[in-house]
C-alpha cells in the first residue's frame, strides 16, 4: 500500500486531504467528525476580530441539471467567541494528536497578531494559516484581500507573525490580483513556511430576474461575494502552477480550489501542491466524500507505482511551458470513428460556425466528414462530440521536426508585417462571405417551416 | 388468474388504467431536458409528422421558458398535449433520437411535450388568438383531430368557422378510441377547451351531417367545407354467429369504455380477433377491465402482425396470450357467445392458406372484432364529384387537401385511410392553408 502521509512544511498529516477554513471547520464537533470520517487535517474557520454575519449568505451556479458547479458566499470569519474555538482546538488535538489542526487567523494590529498567534499556539495548533484572501466584508476593514493585494503590507504582517510563531506559518493568497507570484514572493521574503491558494474569487453568481437583485439576496439587496467550487479549479490550477514554477518562491504549496474528487486533487499535486484543501465539496456532499478521495488516490498511486505523495508532487511542471516554446511542427487532425458516430452533427455545426469550416455533410448519411486540408487541429469537434472516443485527434506530422515561435523569432522566420506571407492563416481556405447566405436554411429554420420548405410546398398566401 | 381485478369505482379504474406517460414534474423535466444534445438538423424533427421543433422546445424547457416551449409545440401541432401522450413516439421522434445509436435511452420527447403544454393549459395561458375577420366562412364536419386542427388554423387566418360533430364531445377518437392508459378524458377535453377558448370557433355537438339536404345547406352557406370525418364502424366479418350477444366491434367497445369507464362489463374469457394496434389496445383493455383470460387470435404468424412491437409487448405485459395462424370460421353459442371456431392456417410465400380438417373451438364469453374500420363511403357518395380511391379513401391534393369537388377539402383518417392523431393534426393544418390559398385567389 502506498503511503499517503505528508509532512507539509513541518505539519504532519496522515493524508494530504485537509478541510479548508470554512463552515465545515467551524467547530470542534465538525472537525472531530471529519477526522473520524478519514480527513487528514483541518484548517479551523478563521479566528479573529469579532464579526456579525447576515442571513442569506450563499448563492449557487447551476449548469442545466447540475447543482452548484459554482458556489458563492458573503460570509465573514468565525462569529464564535475566540475562547470557545481555542478550547475546542485543544480538545480536538488531544483526541487526534496525529491529525493536522491549523489555526486560520485574521486580525489587524501587530499586538492583535501576536496575541492570537500565541493563544492558538498554546491551544495546541500544529500551524497557522494567515487569511489574506477573503474578498468581501473583511477587506473593507483593511483585512483579508485588502492585505493580500498589497505585497508590502502582506510582508509586514507576516513578519509580525514570524516574531512570535513557533509553529509553521502558511500564507493564504487571494486570486483577486493580476500576478499571484507577487504576494507569494512577499510571503517568502517575510519568512513564511508555506503558501496556500486560492481563496475565493470576487464574484456575482447571478441576478434574480424578478427582484432585480444579485444573489444571495439580503432583504432585496445583494453584494459581491467570493466564488469557489468546481468552476474555479482551472483558475486555481494555473495559479498553483505559477507559484510552483517560480524560481524564487520555493515554498510548499497547499492547493485549494474546485477539488471534489481524487482526480482534482491529483491535478493540484501534479502542478506542485503537496497538500490539498476542500471546502465546497464537503459543504455539498458532507465529509463522506473523503472515502472516495483516499481510495482513488491510493489506486492511482498503485497503478503508477508511486510510493509517496512526493513521488509526483509537481510531476507535470516540466511539461507546462510558455506558449513560445511549444512545437509548431506538431500537427493533429480530427478523425471521426464512423462506427461510434450517432449522427448528432454537433461537430459539424461547431466547426462550421465556431471554427474552421473543416467538416462537411454528405447526402444519404448523418455521419459528417472531416475535410483534412482545412482542419487546423483545434480539438473543438472532439470536445463537443457526445460519444466517448468517437472523434480522436490523430497526429499527422511525421514527428521528426521541432520548431518553436521563439526559435522562429531568433532565426528571423517569424511573420512581422500585417500582410506577411509567413502568417499562419494566410493559406488556409475560407469560404467567400456570401456563400453563407441561405446555406442550410432548410435545416435551421423552425421545424414546421423546415418541413414546409422541404418535401411539401407551402401554399402561397394571398 | 386475472392480472387485474375488475374495477368498480372511478379510483380503481384509474389505477388499472394508470397513465403510461404520466406528466412530468419540473424537476424531471429539467433532468430530461438537460440530456438533449440540441442536434444539428435534428432527426427527431424529421420523424415528427407535424415537424415540431423538438430541440428548440426542449431547450426552452431547460432554460425555464415553459410557455415559449408550449408555443413552439402549438405552432406546429394543435394537439400538442394529446400527441405527447398518445403518439407512438417509439416509432416517431423518440425512435429517431440519436441516443438510440449510442444505446442510451432516447429523450422522452413525448412527456416533455406534455409537460410544457399541460402547464399552459392548466394556467389558461393565452398564446394564440383569431386573425382579423376576413368575412369568409368555412364549415368543418367532424370535431376530431383533423377537424379541430383545421378550425384553429382557419380561425387564425380570420375565417368564421362552424364545426359539426355527430357526437357529444370533441377530439374524435382521441376521447372515443385511444386507450385510456395513454390519455385521460379530462386531459383530452381540457386541451379542447383550451383551444376553443383561444380561437373561438363554434362547435355544434350531436349534429351529424347525414343527408344531401344538410350538405346542400352547408354548400350554400359556407365558402368551403372541410371533411374531418375519420373512419366508420368496425368491418363486418361475414361469419355465421357474428350477431350473437357479446360479439362486438373493437371501436365500439372502446368508445363505450372511454365513455362509461368502470361501468363497462367485460367477459371472463375474451377473444380478440385481429393483429393491428386496435386489437392490441382492445386486448390490453379487456385485461385491465378484469377479464381472466384474454386471447389475441390472428390469422397469420406473430411476425406478420401490423401492430407495433411495443404495443404487442404492452398487451403481453398485462397477461394477453397470443394465438397465431388461426382464422375464425364461426362464432358459436346459443344467443350468447360461447366460443369461436377456428381453422389453423399456414403462410407460404406470403399467402395464407387454411389447413383442412384443423378446426377447433376455443371457448369464450366475449368476442371483440378488431378487424379494421370501414370507410364512410355511403356518406361521401352524397358529395357531388367527390372521388375516392380503390380503398375508399378521399382523393385530395397532397399539399392543399383539396378534393375533386373544389369546395371540399379533407384531412385525417378519411383521407389517409387511418393513421395517428399527429398525422390528422399535421395534415389539417396544411389543408387549412390550402383552403386559405383557394379562397384568397
Ligand atoms: C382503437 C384506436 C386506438 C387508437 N390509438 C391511437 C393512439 O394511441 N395514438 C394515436 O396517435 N392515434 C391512435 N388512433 C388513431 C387516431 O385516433 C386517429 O388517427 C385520429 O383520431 C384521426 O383523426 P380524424 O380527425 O381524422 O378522425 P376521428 O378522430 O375519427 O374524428 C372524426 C370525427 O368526425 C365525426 N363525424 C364523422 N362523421 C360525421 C358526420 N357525418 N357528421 C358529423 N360528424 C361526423 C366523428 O364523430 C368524430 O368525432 C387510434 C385509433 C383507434 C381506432
Ligand atoms: C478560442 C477563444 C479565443 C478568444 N479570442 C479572443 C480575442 O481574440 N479577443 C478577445 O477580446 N477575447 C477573446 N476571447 C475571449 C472571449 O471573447 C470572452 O471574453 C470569453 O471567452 C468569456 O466568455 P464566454 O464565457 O462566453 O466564453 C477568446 C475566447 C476563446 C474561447
Ligand atoms: S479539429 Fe477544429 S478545425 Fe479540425 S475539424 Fe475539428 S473543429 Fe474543425
Ligand atoms: S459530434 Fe460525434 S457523434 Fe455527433 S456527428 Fe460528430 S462525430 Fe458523430
Ligand atoms: S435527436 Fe434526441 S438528442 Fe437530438 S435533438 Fe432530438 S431529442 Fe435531442
Amino acid at each position: 500500500m502506498p503511503d499517503l502521509s505528508i509532512n507539509f512544511a513541518g505539519i504532519k498529516s496522515p493524508n494530504p486531504f485537509w478541510l479548508a477554513s470554512a463552515p465545515p471547520t467551524n467547530s470542534g464537533y465538525q472537525i472531530m467528525k471529519a477526522f473520524d470520517a478519514g480527513w487528514g487535517g483541518a484548517v479551523w474557520k478563521t479566528l479573529g476580530v469579532p464579526v456579525v454575519n447576515v442571513s442569506s449568505r450563499y448563492g449557487g451556479v447551476n449548469y442545466r441539471d447540475k447543482r452548484l458547479v459554482g458556489f458563492n458566499n458573503i460570509e465573514l470569519i468565525s462569529d464564535r467567541p475566540l475562547a470557545d474555538n481555542l478550547r475546542e482546538i485543544e480538545e480536538v488535538k488531544k483526541r487526534f494528536p496525529n491529525h493536522a489542526v491549523i489555526a486560520s487567523l485574521m486580525v489587524q494590529t501587530r499586538q492583535e497578531w501576536h496575541d492570537i498567534v500565541r493563544q492558538s499556539q498554546d491551544a495546541g495548533a500544529d500551524g497557522f494559516e494567515l487569511n489574506f484572501g477573503c474578498p468581501h466584508g473583511m477587506c473593507e476593514r483593511g483585512m483579508g484581500s485588502a492585505v493580500g493585494q498589497e505585497p508590502k503590507v502582506l510582508q509586514m504582517i507576516v513578519e509580525w507573525v514570524m516574531e512570535v510563531a513557533k509553529k509553521p506559518v502558511i500564507v493564504k493568497l487571494t486570486p483577486n490580483i493580476s500576478d499571484i507570484t507577487e504576494p507569494a514572493m512577499a510571503a517568502r521574503r517575510a519568512g513564511a513556511d508555506a503558501i496556500s491558494l486560492i481563496n475565493t474569487i470576487q464574484s456575482i453568481v447571478g441576478v434574480d430576474l424578478d427582484q432585480f437583485s444579485p444573489y444571495p439576496i439580503v432583504d432585496g439587496k445583494g453584494t459581491n461575494g467570493g466564488y469557489c467550487g468546481p468552476a474555479v479549479k482551472p483558475i486555481a490550477l494555473n495559479m498553483v502552477k505559477n507559484c510552483a514554477q517560480h524560481p524564487d518562491i520555493k515554498l510548499p504549496i497547499s492547493g485549494i480550489g474546485g477539488i471534489e474528487n481524487w482526480r482534482d486533487a491529483v491535478e493540484h499535486i501534479l502542478l506542485g501542491a503537496s497538500s490539498v484543501q476542500v471546502c465546497t465539496a464537503a459543504m455539498h456532499f458532507g465529509f463522506g466524500i473523503i472515502r472516495e478521495m483516499t481510495s482513488g488516490l491510493e489506486q492511482y498511486m498503485v497503478e503508477k507505482g508511486f510510493n509517496t505523495i512526493y513521488d509526483f508532487v509537481g510531476k507535470a511542471l516540466p511539461n507546462v511551458l510558455h506558449w513560445e516554446d511549444l512545437n509548431m511542427k506538431y500537427k493533429v487532425t480530427a478523425n471521426i470513428n464512423e462506427d461510434k458516430c450517432i449522427g448528432c452533427q454537433l461537430c459539424y455545426t461547431a466547426c462550421e460556425d465556431g471554427a474552421h469550416q473543416a467538416i462537411k455533410l454528405n447526402a444519404g448519411t448523418r455521419i459528417p466528414e472531416i475535410i483534412e486540408e482545412n482542419c487546423v487541429g483545434c480539438n473543438l469537434c472532439s470536445l463537443v462530440c457526445p460519444v466517448e472516443q468517437c472523434i480522436t485527434m490523430e497526429r499527422t506530422d511525421d514527428a521528426t521536426q521541432h520548431l518553436t515561435w521563439k526559435e522562429r523569432t531568433e532565426a528571423g522566420t517569424a511573420p512581422t508585417e500585417f500582410n506577411d506571407e509567413k502568417a499562419g492563416g494566410r493559406h488556409h481556405w475560407v469560404p467567400e462571405p456570401s456563400a453563407a447566405l441561405g446555406k442550410e436554411r432548410h435545416k435551421t429554420l423552425p421545424g414546421k417551416a423546415r418541413l414546409y420548405s422541404g418535401e411539401t410546398v407551402l401554399p402561397t398566401e394571398a | 388468474m386475472a392480472e387485474f381485478s375488475t374495477p368498480t369505482t372511478e379510483q380503481q379504474f384509474a389505477e388499472n388504467f394508470a397513465q403510461l406517460k404520466p406528466v412530468m414534474n419540473r424537476t424531471e423535466a429539467l433532468y430530461e431536458s438537460s440530456r438533449c444534445l440540441f442536434c444539428f438538423d435534428a432527426p427527431c424533427i424529421k420523424a415528427c409528422p407535424s415537424g415540431i421543433d423538438i430541440p428548440q422546445f426542449i431547450r426552452q424547457i431547460n432554460s425555464g421558458n415553459d410557455t415559449g416551449a408550449a408555443r413552439t409545440i402549438y405552432e406546429a401541432n394543435y394537439f400538442g398535449n394529446a400527441c405527447g401522450k398518445v403518439c407512438p413516439t417509439e416509432v416517431l421522434c423518440e425512435g429517431a433520437c440519436v441516443y438510440n445509436l449510442q444505446e442510451v435511452k432516447p429523450i422522452e420527447i413525448g412527456r416533455l411535450q406534455s409537460f410544457a403544454t399541460t402547464k399552459v393549459i392548466k394556467n389558461g395561458e393565452k398564446l394564440f388568438g383569431p386573425g382579423a375577420d376576413n368575412g369568409k366562412k368555412v364549415a368543418v364536419i367532424g370535431a376530431g383531430p383533423a377537424g379541430i386542427s383545421a378550425a384553429c388554423e382557419l380561425r387564425s387566418l380570420g375565417y368564421d368557422v362552424d364545426v359539426f360533430e355527430a357526437k357529444a364531445q370533441p377530439s374524435g377518437l382521441t376521447v372515443y378510441g385511444v386507450a385510456p392508459y395513454k390519455i385521460t378524458n379530462e386531459e383530452t377535453l381540457a386541451e379542447m377547451a383550451y383551444l376553443q377558448s383561444q380561437f373561438g370557433y363554434n362547435v355544434h355537438f350531436n349534429s351529424a351531417i347525414s343527408s344531401r339536404e344538410e350538405l346542400e345547406k352547408l354548400e350554400n352557406k359556407y365558402d368551403a367545407i372541410f371533411l374531418g370525418i375519420g373512419l366508420g364502424k368496425t368491418n363486418e366479418l361475414g361469419l355465421p354467429g357474428e350477431d350473437k350477444i357479446n360479439c362486438t366491434g373493437a371501436v365500439e367497445f372502446i368508445a363505450e369504455l372511454r365513455e362509461f369507464q368502470h361501468k363497462v362489463a367485460v367477459g371472463r374469457k375474451v377473444i380478440v380477433l385481429g393483429g393491428g394496434n386496435t386489437a392490441m389496445d382492445a386486448a390490453s383493455e379487456s385485461s385491465r377491465l378484469g377479464a381472466e383470460n384474454v386471447i389475441l387470435a390472428y390469422r397469420r404468424a406473430k411476425e406478420e402482425m401490423g401492430a407495433y412491437e411495443f404495443e404487442y409487448d404492452l398487451a403481453k405485459g398485462v397477461g394477453v396470450k397470443g394465438l397465431f395462424n388461426v382464422a375464425p370460421v364461426e362464432i358459436t353459442g346459443n344467443g350468447y357467445v360461447a366460443g369461436v371456431k377456428f381453422i389453423r392456417t399456414e403462410t407460404k410465400d406470403g399467402k395464407v392458406s387454411e389447413i383442412a380438417g384443423s378446426e377447433f373451438v376455443e371457448p369464450c364469453d366475449m368476442v371483440i372484432k378488431a378487424t379494421g374500420q370501414a370507410k364512410q363511403t355511403e356518406f361521401l357518395s352524397l358529395i357531388p364529384g367527390l372521388k375516392l380511391d380503390g380503398k375508399g379513401r378521399i382523393i385530395a391534393n397532397a399539399h392543399t387537401g383539396q378534393t375533386s369537388n373544389p369546395k371540399y377539402f379533407a384531412s385525417g383518417d378519411a383521407w389517409n385511410g387511418g393513421a395517428e392523431v399527429v398525422n390528422a393534426a399535421a395534415e389539417a393544418k396544411l389543408t387549412a392553408r390550402g383552403i386559405h390559398a383557394y379562397l384568397s385567389k
